[in-house]
């Protein structure tokens, strides 16, 4: 089913992506050929059923987790775009 | 010969034996990436310095120690969405183009206690996202082989450097095939592990459930070597298994006696490249000729594979990438509030086709459409595995072509996405499946182009592509020289 302009707004803010109107009519179309492909999945017909919190082929390995002190916290901080002193400098997030 | 055809096994002998030094050899592939790099562009940045200091402590060990590692003072380069401490790693993107590594990835750290020599960090498409480097935020690399056409992708850097003789071997990422597709186009060895095997700790992530670690040489042997110095557990990766890792090279042999090699009928379809299928094919017959059985066998929902990769994948996208927000580190453009910052420095940091893989992620994972889409996707993988598993209850090997083409010209597919994404219909089944592959040359087209031959083993059996690939390469003993 090809996306309307519509929903492609709202994947966009979902996103956090800007377009302008031209880039959106060529994505409305881009989008709509790729997923028309990947439909396809649709057809599978199997009485098997997937179990998306668990796969039981694979286990994860859990370390202790133990806090350690970073060597040269500098390496970190100094590639944010905004700082103060040993602190990440952001916007006020409620305004 | 010389230096820059040599494998990584003829160099280290060199090197053991003091006919030449690691000095005299970094600087000859320098010399020669400093040459060719305005026609190939494989590279995004060249390490001189570092790789000077490398060859200098490399020497150093030789002097001290005698006869080295079997990786000390080769020359080597990285694919620049992996992370080596104090070096640049933008992923190709805009967004990370100040960015420099923190702190190393673990498969580098192993490698580094050999002393090998980083020549530099190659090209790629954006964030891992293409098959071709055409989507590359700093222009394209060119296949060595042809100058007009790719060297395939993602890894498209790695693949052209190994060809061009830049360096000696390199590493890439294998997400869906991002390894052994430029292999094949570029006429090296691609090799990728089971997922698990290698740890991805320090590399940047694409689809985690998919990506790992892959590794190009001239040489499937000199791919043994390596794989044998990066494998094993990690702590910092969840994923890796602690298996243990066998010296892959001991291991290999001339012939193929005892082992039973698998042809999937849905591999050999239409819409393949007649040159390449019969290349293939004859690839096949020669390794029935070094003593193994071939039998034809079905993976029936093999066909399956590529549109439950073009939703698993995205969708792991959308969240890898919702990091890029402008706030701790990579590009920021400033705006009236937080939500601005996060909008604009995403806007003009990804390119394209990041963006169109971020909006099918959001898409298919989102309220209303995940069932349909993800879970369907995740019942396709689920179904894919069983059936490689069922067929290595009876097989040692499957064989397939990498690519259902040689090389393509630069610009041909780059404004139509769709057929972009199959240029990719042969590799992904490995990744969704988990398995590990190896691509190796097995001809040339009419043309002059590189053709590749993939083998599939077990998860964990990685020995198998090794010994399978190592027979067959000597057994070929094809002479893939770019004229350039």
């Amino acid at each position: 089913m090809p996306l309307t302009i519509d929903e492609v707004d709202k994947i966009s803010k979902l996103a956090r992506l800007g377009f302008t109107p031209d880039e959106k009519q060529k994505l409305q179309h881009e989008l709509s050929q790729i997923l028309n492909y990947v439909e396809q999945v649709k057809n599978i017909t199997s009485n098997s059923e997937v179990n998306l919190d668990e796969d039981p082929d694979s286990i994860n390995l859990m370390r202790d987790d133990v806090a350690e002190t970073m060597e040269e916290p500098e390496k970190f901080l100094s590639q944010a775009p905004a700082r103060e002193g040993n602190y990440v400098k952001v916007k006020s997030v409620l305004e | 010969m010389e230096l820059h055809e040599l494998t990584v096994r003829e160099a280290s002998e060199k090197l053991a034996s003091k006919e030449i030094s690691a000095t005299e050899l970094t600087k000859a592939l320098l010399k020669r990436t400093k040459e060719l790099e305005p026609k190939v562009h494989a590279f995004l940045a060249v390490t001189e310095e570092r790789a000077l200091n490398d060859a200098k402590v490399a020497d150093e060990a030789f002097t001290a120690g005698g006869s080295g590692l079997p990786l000390t003072g080769i020359p080597f380069a990285a694919k620049d969405n992996i992370l080596i401490e104090g070096i640049q790693a933008t992923a190709a993107s805009k967004i990370l183009v100040n960015y420099k590594a923190p702190y190393s990835a673990t498969s580098m750290k192993r490698l580094m206690v050999q002393n090998p020599v980083l020549i530099g960090k190659t090209n790629l498409d954006e964030f891992a996202m293409g098959s071709s480097t055409e989507n590359s935020a700093f222009g394209p690399s060119r296949n060595p082989h042809d100058l007009e056409r790719v060297p395939g992708g993602s890894s498209g850097g790695s693949a052209a450097a190994v060809a061009a003789g830049d360096v000696l071997f390199a590493f890439g990422t294998d997400t869906g095939g991002s390894v052994r597709q430029p292999a094949s186009f570029c006429g090296v060895v691609g090799f990728k592990p089971t997922y698990g095997r290698i740890s991805r700790y320090g590399l940047i992530a694409l689809g985690s459930s998919l990506d790992q670690l892959g590794i190009f040489a001239k040489t499937v042997e000199d791919v043994a070597v390596i794989a044998t110095a990066v494998s094993g557990a990690d702590e910092n990766d969840t994923t890796s298994l602690p298996k243990p890792v066998p010296d892959y090279a001991s291991l290999l042999k001339e012939d193929l006696k005892g082992m039973k090699i698998g042809i999937p009928k849905e591999y050999f379809i239409d819409g393949t490249d007649k040159e390449v299928e019969a290349s293939v094919k004859s690839a096949i017959k020669k390794m029935e000729e070094l003593g193994a059985t071939v039998e034809e066998m079905s993976l029936p929902h093999a066909s399956y594979s590529l549109a439950a990769y073009y939703i698993i994948m995205p969708v792991e996208v959308s969240a890898n990438l919702s990091r890029y927000d402008g706030i701790r580190y990579g590009l920021s453009v400033t705006g009236k509030n937080l939500e601005e910052v996060y909008f604009n420095s995403r806007s003009q940091g990804f390119g394209p086709e990041a963006k169109r893989r971020i909006m099918i992620g959001t898409h298919a994972s989102s309220a209303g459409y995940a069932d349909a889409y993800y879970k369907k996707a995740k019942l396709a993988q689920k179904l894919i595995k069983e059936d490689f598993v069922k067929a290595f209850s009876k097989f040692d090997l499957l064989i397939t072509p990498t690519a259902p083409t040689p090389a393509f010209k630069v610009g041909e597919k780059s404004n139509d996405p769709l057929s972009m994404y199959l240029a990719d219909i042969f590799t992904v089944a490995l990744n969704i499946a988990g398995v590990p592959g190896i691509s190796v040359p097995c001809g040339v087209s009419s043309n002059g182009l590189p053709i590749g031959v993939q083998l599939i083993a077990p998860h964990f059996k990685e020995e198998n592509l090794f010994i399978g690939g190592h027979a067959l390469q000597k057994s070929l003993n094809l002479k893939l020289k770019p004229n350039i």
